[in-house]
């Protein structure tokens, strides 16, 4: 089975290379030529030669946070399928470890905020704390009405077993399913409805205040693990929409790589053309995401 | 039934929770036109006999009157009341959101206990009327504002309508032309009455229609 190794390396080397799309979209829109698509590999390679700096009032906890933050991706991301390449893990109800993976991800990246002891890092914690809360029902209520729109419960047959046959016998499930998951995207990887990744006030911002006080390697791990991250969810939104099931690797598995690097471009559009939402209104797009997904897992409990 | 008809209900239910969730009333307007305009598909589709004329004249002033004239006429009560865009509910808009899939939970329990005839039952149809029916109640119960109460009352017409094509194979165009002459002859009036709250309250707050000019 050669499968589950394409789908990891491609995750792996693949991964930086989304931010850069995004930023390459949003730079043709706003008229300027923009950094160069592999930014993001060489701030790594950067940040890697660098030491780090540790404050005296912080504990091991910060320095765990990033090294957790990139072994629960990682985990994650042996979890899910990219279009037709099965994952390298799958059992009954690995979806749910898949949603909380996340979790451990942002409980430490979390705690780590916490432990600078820095106001701004306190209260970026808090709005992400609380989005994320309410991100939550709309990922798992949307994967379980896939689950039982496909009868498995693995997230790597699930989403292999959406083929083009069941968006024409359930297209309204699957297209609320995609809808209330792109949202959760959007809302999990701070992307501009929800979150500016691009502010500069710490006021405003809340992924990136969380990640201020860190540098160097730890600082890399953090860029790579949010890049994975955005691979991960990404991939299983491809999953959905991009039903491309020939049974042949050498056709599937770039239709979904041609779909991530559209889904880059299409998170760039919507990064240049609205603004971000005001922090009262976002838990109304998360409300309405996970009304999306209730009512995709009523139209298939019926 | 089929596939196209289910796509117009989840449609429906789309447009619902909009409702329940938007606090401009240009955008309610809008939503509630272009709800009209879906169900004036729905007969078509429904009944998929694409000969016969009467359904086309039917589906024709459905979408004429809901997608057009009632938005039209609202819009311009709207635009003349000095009044803030922006509606102030009884109940959240977050808290109205949720409860709109709790409220369609409901219905597809209470359907799935109504004998329906066979051929009716597995559709959505059933269901997503009666949830239109209460997000139409809700709105008119829940919102403060007159227009919002109108926008209300269609909504409830809406469903009652949906299920009316669903149940009633054969429903004669006289009777589907009284009831749009009803609808019609309701929001008119209802518009005459805004621009009058209007113009003696300066508002069209009903919330505050119990207290005393000073």
């Amino acid at each position: 089975m050669v499968e589950p190794y394409v789908n990891i390396m491609l995750a792996i080397i693949l991964a930086p290379l989304l931010p850069g799309v995004i930023n390459r979209t949003k730079a043709i829109f706003a008229g300027r030529r923009g950094q160069p698509l592999l930014q993001v590999y060489f701030d790594l390679w950067k940040l890697m030669q660098k030491g780090a700096v540790y404050s005296r009032t912080t504990t091991w906890l910060f320095r765990a946070g990033p090294v957790i933050g990139l072994s629960a991706i990682l985990a994650a991301i042996l979890l899910v399928p990219l279009g037709a390449a099965e994952s390298a893990i799958s059992f009954k109800g690995d979806l749910i470890l898949f949603a909380y993976l996340f979790g451990i991800m942002r409980f430490f990246t979390v705690l780590a905020a916490l432990d600078t002891g820095s106001a701004f890092e306190g209260m970026g914690a808090s709005r992400e704390v609380t989005f994320a809360a309410l991100a939550e029902p709309a990922l798992l209520m949307g994967l379980a009405a896939l689950a039982r729109q496909t009868n498995y419960l693995s997230l790597s047959h699930m989403l292999t077993g959406v083929s083009p046959a069941m968006w024409g016998a359930a297209s309204p499930v699957l297209a609320l399913v995609a809808a209330s998951l792109f949202v959760v995207f959007l809302a999990e990887n701070a992307r501009i409805p929800v979150d500016d990744p691009n502010t500069h006030l710490e006021l405003t911002m809340i992924h990136e205040v969380m990640v201020l006080d860190h540098g160097g390697p730890d600082f890399a791990f953090i860029v790579y693990a949010a890049s994975l991250k955005l691979w991960a969810l990404g991939a299983v939104l491809i999953g959905i929409a991009v039903p491309i099931r020939s049974g042949r690797l050498w056709i599937d598995v770039p239709a979904a790589v041609a779909g991530m690097l559209l889904l880059a471009v299409l998170v760039g559009i919507i990064e240049s053309s609205m603004a971000r939402l005001k922090l009262l209104r976002v838990p109304q797009l998360l409300l309405g995401a996970t009304a999306f997904s209730i009512l995709a897992l009523v139209l298939v409990l019926r | 039934m089929n596939n196209s008809v289910d796509t117009i209900m989840v449609f429906l239910v789309l447009t619902n929770l909009m409702l329940l969730g938007t606090s401009r009333l240009g955008t309610c307007i809008r939503v509630v036109a272009i709800q009209g305009i879906a169900l004036g598909l729905l007969p078509l589709f429904l009944h998929r006999n694409w000969g016969e004329i009467h359904l086309w004249l039917l589906a024709g002033a459905i979408m004429g009157l809901k997608g057009g004239v009632f938005p039209w006429l609202l819009s311009r009560t709207l635009r003349e009341s000095n009044d803030s865009r922006e509606d102030e509910p009884f109940v959240g808009y977050g808290l109205s959101v949720v409860t709109g899939p709790l409220a369609l939970a409901t219905c597809f329990w209470v359907s799935s206990r109504l004998p329906l005839s066979p051929q009716i039952a597995p559709s959505l149809v059933v269901p997503v009327a009666l949830f239109t029916i209460m997000v139409g109640l809700f709105l008119i119960v829940s919102r403060k504002k007159a227009l919002t109460q109108v926008l209300g009352y269609l909504v409830l017409e809406n469903g009652i309508y949906t299920f009316g094509v669903a149940l009633a194979q054969k429903q004669p165009l006289l009777v589907e032309m009284g009831i749009l002459l009803d609808v019609f002859a309701a929001v008119f009036v209802m518009g005459i009455i805004i621009f009058h709250i209007n113009r003696e309250f300066d508002h069209i707050d009903t919330d505050q229609l119990s207290s005393l000019r000073s």
